[in-house]
């Protein structure tokens, strides 16, 4: 028997990188997950706010690795997100492997400026593959493509998809294979002899002076790119000190031979593209009125535009704030129904606590962000996907400029009165850099909902039902207005200020494509969800659920808790033996309970804390109840309540209607017996709550957004100062103003 | 000079130079608002500004400051 003949077949496995690169509005994540599903992974790359995203799919010659890279019109590298692309495509990003090949995504219905990039890409010398994108927009149109030919005069593979119906993916994989082992894939270059000779000449000029030898497209960047980054970093060195001169120098003998930079390269690479698709692209009469056109008639109208935005706008809102509490208050129950068991079967101690109001508290900190996450994500991916979302941004664009800011920043804002978390989260649809970070730092001045509840138990106890003009007009409505006017008007000098000091320079462009309108596809909308939800859990869920067990270690250590566990072991023991609600044995025991607890908490190294801090908060008004309440609800502002009830010894579980907390609060004396809270003390708390930033959540999403614990610390110090300042005013003027 | 924050609703226009080298001059050109090309003014956002351009096929939004930058020649 020749048993050595039944070797298995060896399948050569090969692995493969490739990046996916396209202008924005061609549908690149739709292709992403059309190839390879959920990311395996989205995060940042390091050191810049730029989202990396990866996938992987198998076939049958091993596992292909996919980038996607940022949607981008260039590689100029003037942005951010375009200098990492730069950096990925030419295997300099340390944590991403060097490319195989690139797959050029393009809006089929839009050759001519997609193609623009593409012209960029062939000049890197790695096997492209093109992708015509949207394929069935251009089959349902009178758009005329020879493809054969498209192919030839290109020298790329080209392949139609339709990638929202995943149709075309098997050929574009197929395709990535066969261009993956395609060699000297070099094109020609689109710029004429003058142009050439300079970029050889300043290559050589390079290499004589020390530098390895460099890309074509990298020299001829360093001739187009003014104030280009790669040549300041280039001439720092000292032996190229003379870099600048020199191509200054290039551009001129340039500008004077008829090919004046930067105007050549666009000019030069138009009319390639045309030239490449003459007679084989046959476009329709432009001058038709699409249906695209109609529609845009309609939304952006002077006066019908305004109305259907702010009912969209509107519809939204209402959607996240009490859409979302039904999702929430499931949670919750979730959650208390996990504490009750833990409670069935551990005895009160150390553990128990741990669990139930360490981590299964912690948890339900992260997990309440997540309906409004998804409930705006699911908005977002609606409106971007067909196309609104571009005529949101144009629309406001003029009222938000006042700001300082662009209509892309309106969404996030607005969303940011619901909750920051989502709304900073938004914030990537911002391509401008300093415009997106100025909004990010704002984003949690909005007046979110966690604000309500101190709002509601501070004014329903302490401001007075007056009312004018028959009822009309409430006092107490109109300090709950005022307190979300606050944060808005505040956020105006903020952002001022922020453009003004700490991202200094000209106004920014809004240069920005309007895609033509068509129904959004479900899959593209659940995979952007879907996206948003794994990157909040990922990174900012971990260290807000970490911020949650600090938070109460400090409140549960270092006292001795062995008499309260006791006690609750007997009210327990009690309750399962006697359901009478009456019982007053019970009541005492509850009332000792609660006495303990608030003994306890006074002891807290949360506690010690709040004395600590009470002369910094006497100037506002407050005693060291406040103080803690304070500083316990930096995971969360709502937290302050349930904290206070503690303290008050009402247990742990009180909320802003809780008769008693306002009755506790209402008559808590200072030593010399006045009240603690008036009036002022009430507007100083409030004010404070308005302008800090006490919310775990925020900060460490700002943390993940901008990818540095810089931009969290300072929104950190600067709403807290804002905060303090605020409220020592507030509590100062009122207590003058009410004597 | 006319520019193409002068033009109105409906008008078509050629580009006759976008003036500058900065990043915003480059960026519109790589948009393909280069010389010599066609473009045609759709219309105002509600507010006056930004407006709505077609080139090469598609729309593009600009602000008025930046409009006025592109140098233009009316056609019919």
């Amino acid at each position: 028997m020749a048993l050595a003949e039944v070797k298995p077949i060896k399948i050569p496995s090969e692995s493969l990188t490739v990046a996916l690169v396209g202008n924005p509005n061609t549908g690149k994540s739709t292709l992403f997950s059309a190839l390879c599903g959920v990311p395996t992974r989205v995060g940042n790359y390091p050191g810049v706010t730029v989202e990396k995203k990866l996938g992987r799919y198998r076939d049958d010659s091993g596992e292909v690795l996919i980038v996607d890279l940022p949607g981008t019109y260039s590689l100029s590298a003037r942005t951010m997100d375009e200098m990492v692309s730069v950096d990925v495509l030419l295997g300099r990003q340390p944590d991403v492997p060097k490319l195989d090949v690139i797959v050029a995504i393009v809006d089929a219905t839009n050759l001519e400026r997609n193609l623009y990039l593409f012209t960029q890409l062939r000049q890197l010398n790695i096997p492209l593959v093109l992708v015509l994108n949207m394929w069935d927009r251009v089959l349902a149109s009178d758009i005329q493509v020879d493809l054969a030919k498209l192919s030839e005069r290109l020298g790329v593979k080209v392949i139609c998809a339709t990638a929202s119906r995943s149709s075309g993916i098997q050929d574009i994989k197929a395709a990535i294979r066969e261009a993956a082992s395609d060699r000297d894939v070099a094109a020609a270059s689109v710029f004429p002899r003058e142009f050439q000779r300079e970029s050889a000449e300043l290559r050589d000029w390079l290499a004589a002076h020390g530098q390895p030898v460099m890309q074509e497209f990298l020299v001829e960047r360093l001739l187009l790119d003014i104030d280009g980054v790669h040549a300041q970093k280039l001439s720092k060195q000292s032996a190229l000190q003379e870099l600048p001169e020199r191509i200054g120098a290039a551009r001129d003998r340039l500008a004077s031979a008829g090919q004046r930079v930067p105007a050549v390269e666009t000019r030069c690479r138009y009319n390639w593209i045309r030239s490449q698709l003459a007679g084989i692209v046959d476009q329709p009469d432009e001058e038709v009125q699409t249906l695209s056109d109609r529609i845009d008639h309609v939304l952006t109208h002077r006066v019908w535009g305004l109305v259907i935005f702010a009912a969209i706008m509107f519809a939204i809102f209402q959607c996240i704030s009490t859409g979302a509490s039904g999702m929430m208050g499931g949670i919750e129950t979730l959650q208390s129904w996990l504490v009750g068991w833990v409670q069935h079967w551990l005895l009160p101690g150390t553990l128990r606590s741990l669990i139930d109001d360490g981590i299964i508290a912690g948890v339900g900190s992260v997990l309440i962000f997540l309906p409004q996450i998804l409930i705006l994500f699911f908005f977002i991916g609606v409106l971007e996907d067909c196309g609104y979302m571009a005529r949101a941004a144009f629309v406001m664009d003029k009222l938000m400029c006042k700001l300082g800011l662009s209509g892309k920043s309106f969404l996030p804002l607005m969303s940011s009165f619901a909750c920051a978390v989502p709304g900073i989260m938004a914030t990537r649809v911002i391509e401008n850099t300093r415009d997106r970070m100025i909004t990010i730092l704002v984003a949690p001045l909005m007046s979110c909902s966690a604000r309500l509840p101190v709002y509601i138990l501070l004014i329903y106890t302490f401001v007075p039902e007056t009312t004018w003009l028959g009822g009309w007009i409430g006092l107490q409505g109109l300090v709950l207005f005022a307190m979300h006017v606050l944060g808005m008007a505040v956020a105006v000098p903020v952002a001022w200020l922020l453009k003004r000091f700490f991202f200094p320079g000209g106004t920014s462009a809004f240069v920005m494509e309007l895609p033509s309108y068509k129904l959004p596809s479900p899959k593209v909308v659940f995979y952007r969800v879907w996206e948003r939800g794994q990157a909040f859990l990922g990174r900012a869920g971990t260290l807000i659920f970490c911020t949650a067990v600090l938070v109460w270690a400090a409140g549960y250590f270092p006292g001795d808790h062995t008499e309260v566990h006791q006690l609750a072991r007997s009210i327990e023991l009690r309750e399962s033996q006697v359901s009478n609600e009456t019982d007053s044995e019970l009541a005492t025991l509850r009332a000792e309970e609660r006495r303990l607890n608030g003994q306890l908490i006074k002891g807290s190294f949360l506690g010690q804390a709040g004395h600590a801090i009470e002369p910094a908060v006497k100037p506002l008004g407050w005693d060291w109840r406040i103080g803690v309440g304070v500083i316990a609800s930096f995971p969360a502002r709502e937290v302050i309540i349930a904290t206070l009830g503690t303290i008050y010894s009402l247990g742990g579980d009180v909320d802003e209607q809780n008769g008693s907390l306002k009755e506790a609060l209402a008559s808590s004396r200072w030593e010399d017996g006045r009240p603690v809270y008036t009036l002022p003390v009430a507007l100083s708390i409030m004010v404070f709550f308005a302008l800090c930033a006490q919310c775990a959540a925020t900060l460490m999403v700002i943390r993940r957004e901008t990818n540095s614990w810089r931009w969290p610390i300072f929104t950190f110090v600067y709403m807290t100062t804002l905060a303090y300042v605020g409220s020592f005013i507030t509590y100062n003027v009122a207590t003058w103003v009410l004597g | 000079m006319l520019s193409l924050a002068d033009l109105r609703e409906g008008q078509f226009a050629t580009i006759i130079e976008v003036s500058g080298d900065d990043s915003i001059a480059v960026r519109l050109m790589e948009m393909g608002l280069t010389d010599g090309e066609r473009i045609k003014l759709i219309g105002f956002a509600p507010m006056g500004d930004p407006l709505e351009i077609m080139i090469r096929g598609y729309r593009l939004s600009l602000r008025c400051s930046e409009a006025k930058r592109i140098i233009v020649e009316l056609t019919t």
